[in-house]
């Protein structure tokens, strides 16, 4: 897991360490800690699952109690994590929802089962109480200033409500909430991340306004034309002009967002928050495509049976490589986006940050090799 | 038609044919793969590294029981005992380690895992030789060119005569002796064979060309030594302070020359777990294309090689070894060589189940499918070597039939 974990210098344990590292070479100390307790490990910090708690019909809140080595997030920071399918480690980022001032050295991480997808839905429905998952360290500059801003507006929709959901809870443990308006789009009143307790803090704090917006009725129906307009900004929060913005919820609303402010002249106000795809689309008619070498910044046109070794230096790279048969695994890379074929077996890879093997690999549309 | 010079009876067509067969046996375990073999690999991974503690826990207990110490258990019995027991105990965590963690992690067989921490661009294995090293001079030279007199520096590593396509020249003469030295040190054979270094000995490169390779090789073994013969030896001597507290081991008197002996005992006892390894390794490794029945091949039988005839190369060159699966677990899944040959990068612990399809396969094709005990297997290796080690045998390439 990226950025990984180092034993803290100078503390006691680090110090101890540098010498039973040497007894337990080629290995470390922290891989033998790990026989008796996960949460001990320096080489791979891990969580164990505390607590399962379903917010939603598919969105469940997983308490996650960190190994020795985690450090404190800031609200509105993100964290991977490691999540094993069918045998495989997939890597997901997910933002933290509590708040830093939590004391009992637990995160939670709320997580929405997409339809359809393989990972989000195996956290959700597979994983138990008592089971552990590989997490890196808070990462993420969707945060408030440490000078909290005067008059926030909040906009958040579905599972976007958590980094909002971890300042909110911030503030208040600090007795610093300031005057915020906070819009909140979901399907339904019972389809609400958080929905009691945001009410709850809605009637105990008048100085935080909630505005929910549905676009569902009960049973699935849309309902009107719900969706972000100024018009509907307008009459929720007049003075949207004078606010910091903090927004996170799907690319379209993002984009929605983005476009009002611009046209307002008021862009620097808008903070968004929003995570890459982890796959790319694959092209229909995948015949070849531009392949650009990332560390080399070099693009080079391919056609879809030549490997993308022999491209690499054709275009003058000089890759390491041993077997050009795809048995030694000399040559692998990283997927940095797009799409490959594996010639041996026709299957496309589309997952980015990928290991593939290049000497048996060619374009699938347009790609991005890290070479 | 047939324009291969392969020695088998298939034409081109039924040879690609063949080919085809192999990739659909490697798809369908690709698709196979799944939950239960990581849970495999967490368990073998758990168990060498509890092995390993133990058996280090054991032989530090054997030292509480030097007769010296004069307390009513000591005694030479209880001590060697311990010895004896901790001392096998990590020899077999340092072949589990090594035959079915690293050689097979090394090989990128997890790697479709994707753990970071399980995967062969991040794992070093307990071995004098680097993994980056053992990985260029396996994965590439030894998996690609298998067999191939010229190419493949693991015929003969240089130094023996393994099939008559070799020239011979009286250095040959004495090679059962140079075998034995290989077996003893086995690790440091190991580390050494590199192509770098062979260039060097048949001085065909520089030595200050070859530096960095030495500095890299050297390093890793450094590291070795210093964990084995120094840092645990060392480790040992703390046992003299619950001793010297319980009142044993008086302050004066000739008693302090116990600790130099104390450092002997583990000293000697990782040495032979590491010869126990050696040894172990050496066997199965030399019974892996050595035996009677296996195919050496000249450059020109490579040229412009399909995968298909890749594949019967791979399938000539190699032979399995019978035995438990225990025995498997411990050979590292080698006892599967051929298996492991025709497909490097797949989990050794699918071997024996792709092992049923590539016999029946090679059956249907009138293949010949070399598998054998150890006893018939090793026997034969060393009467091959031995037979070497004179000039002359038939560089006649039989046609190969089951």
């Amino acid at each position: 897991m990226e950025p990984s974990p180092q034993s803290p210098q100078g503390s006691l344990f680090g110090r101890l360490s540098y010498f039973t590292d040497m007894l337990a070479w080629p290995l470390r100390t922290s891989h033998y800690l790990e026989l008796v307790n996960p949460l001990w490990t320096t080489h791979a910090l891990q969580a164990r699952v505390e607590k399962v708690w379903d917010e939603t019909r598919d969105a469940r809140t997983l308490t996650l109690r960190p190994g020795l080595n985690w450090r404190g997030h800031r609200a509105g920071q993100h964290v991977r994590v490691g999540i094993p399918v069918g045998g495989m480690h997939y890597t997901r980022t997910y933002t933290i929802s509590s708040p830093p001032e939590r004391d009992d050295g637990c995160i939670t991480i709320t997580v929405k089962a997409h339809p359809g997808g393989r990972i989000s839905s195996h956290l959700v429905r597979q994983i138990k109480v008592g089971s552990y998952l590989p997490i890196g360290l808070p990462q993420g500059d969707f945060t408030l200033p440490d000078a909290t801003p005067v008059r926030p507006l909040f906009i958040s929709a579905g599972s976007g409500i958590t980094p909002v959901m971890s300042m909110l809870r911030s503030l208040i443990a600090r007795d610093r909430l300031p005057h915020s308006v906070h819009i909140h789009y979901a399907p339904h009143d019972y389809d609400v991340i958080f929905g009691q307790e945001l009410k709850a803090l809605a009637e105990k704090h008048p100085h935080y306004r909630l505005k929910l917006v549905f676009t569902q009725e009960l049973g699935g129906q849309p309902s009107g034309n719900n969706r972000f307009t100024v018009e509907q900004l307008q009459s929720l929060c007049p003075d949207w002009r004078q606010r910091e913005v903090y927004a996170c919820g799907p690319a379209s609303l993002l984009a929605a967002i983005e476009a009002n402010w611009e046209s307002a002249g008021l862009s620097r106000h808008v903070h968004l928050e929003r995570f890459r795809a982890a796959f790319s689309a694959v092209p229909a008619d995948a015949t070849g495509g531009k392949v650009s070498f990332a560390r080399s910044s070099l693009t080079v046109d391919a056609d879809s049976a030549t490997n993308l070794l022999r491209i690499a230096e054709d275009a003058g790279l000089n890759p390491t490589h041993g077997c050009r048969m795809g048995i030694c695994h000399t040559c692998d890379a990283t997927l940095k986006s797009g799409c490959v074929r594996d010639l041996r077996n026709g299957n496309v890879i589309n997952e980015t940050g990928q290991l593939i093997q290049i000497c048996v690999c060619a374009a699938a549309g347009d790609c991005e090799i890290d070479l | 038609m047939k324009t291969h010079t392969l020695p088998v009876a298939l034409n081109d067509a039924e040879l690609e044919e063949f080919g085809r067969e192999m990739d659909a046996i490697r798809e369908d375990t690709l698709d196979a793969l799944g939950d239960k073999d990581r849970k495999y690999i967490l368990r073998v991974i758990k168990l060498h590294r509890s092995m390993d503690f133990v058996s280090r826990m054991i032989i530090f207990a054997g030292l509480f029981f030097h007769p010296l110490w004069q307390h009513a258990w000591a005694g030479q019995t209880v001590m060697l005992s311990l010895f004896g027991i901790g001392t096998l105990l990590l020899g077999m965590a340092k072949i589990l380690e090594n035959m079915e963690l690293g050689h097979n992690v090394l090989h990128a067989q997890w790697d479709w895992m994707k753990d970071p921490s399980i995967h062969s661009s991040t794992w070093e294995w307990d071995n004098t030789c680097p993994s980056d090293t053992w990985m260029k001079s396996h994965n590439i030279v030894h998996h690609t060119w298998t067999n191939v007199v010229g190419k493949d520096l693991d015929v003969g590593y240089g130094v023996l005569r393994v099939t008559p396509l070799q020239k011979w020249n009286p250095l040959f003469l004495p090679q059962m002796i140079y075998v034995f030295f290989i077996m003893m040190l086995f690790e440091w054979a190991v580390a050494l064979h590199d192509d770098h270094v062979d260039e060097w000995m048949r001085g065909k490169r520089s030595f200050s060309q070859t530096a960095s390779v030495f500095a890299n090789i050297g390093r890793k073994m450094w590291r070795q030594a210093r964990k084995d013969y120094i840092a645990w030896p060392l480790v040992g001597l703390l046992v003299a302070i619950p001793i010297h507290l319980s009142g044993y081991l008086p302050v004066l008197g000739p008693t302090p020359d116990i600790l130099p002996e104390v450092f002997l005992n583990v000293l000697l006892a990782n040495v032979v777990a590491n010869l126990i390894r050696n040894v172990w390794a050496f066997t199965i490794i030399f019974c892996g294309h050595f035996p009677e029945g296996t195919y050496n091949f000249t450059e020109s039988q490579v040229e412009d090689e399909t995968r298909a005839r890749w594949y019967i190369r791979q399938l000539l060159s190699s032979c399995n070894i019978k035995g438990s699966r225990t025995f498997d677990l411990f050979a590292g899944n080698l006892s599967y060589q051929i298996e492991h040959h025709l497909f490097p990068d797949l989990p050794s612990s699918r071997y024996p189940e792709i092992s049923q399809r590539v016999q029946a396969l090679c059956a249907r094709y009138g293949l010949p499918y070399n598998k054998g005990s150890l006893t018939r297997q090793f026997g034969t290796t060393l009467i091959k070597l031995t037979r070497m080690s004179f000039p002359g045998g038939s560089t006649e390439q039989k046609i190969a039939r089951a």
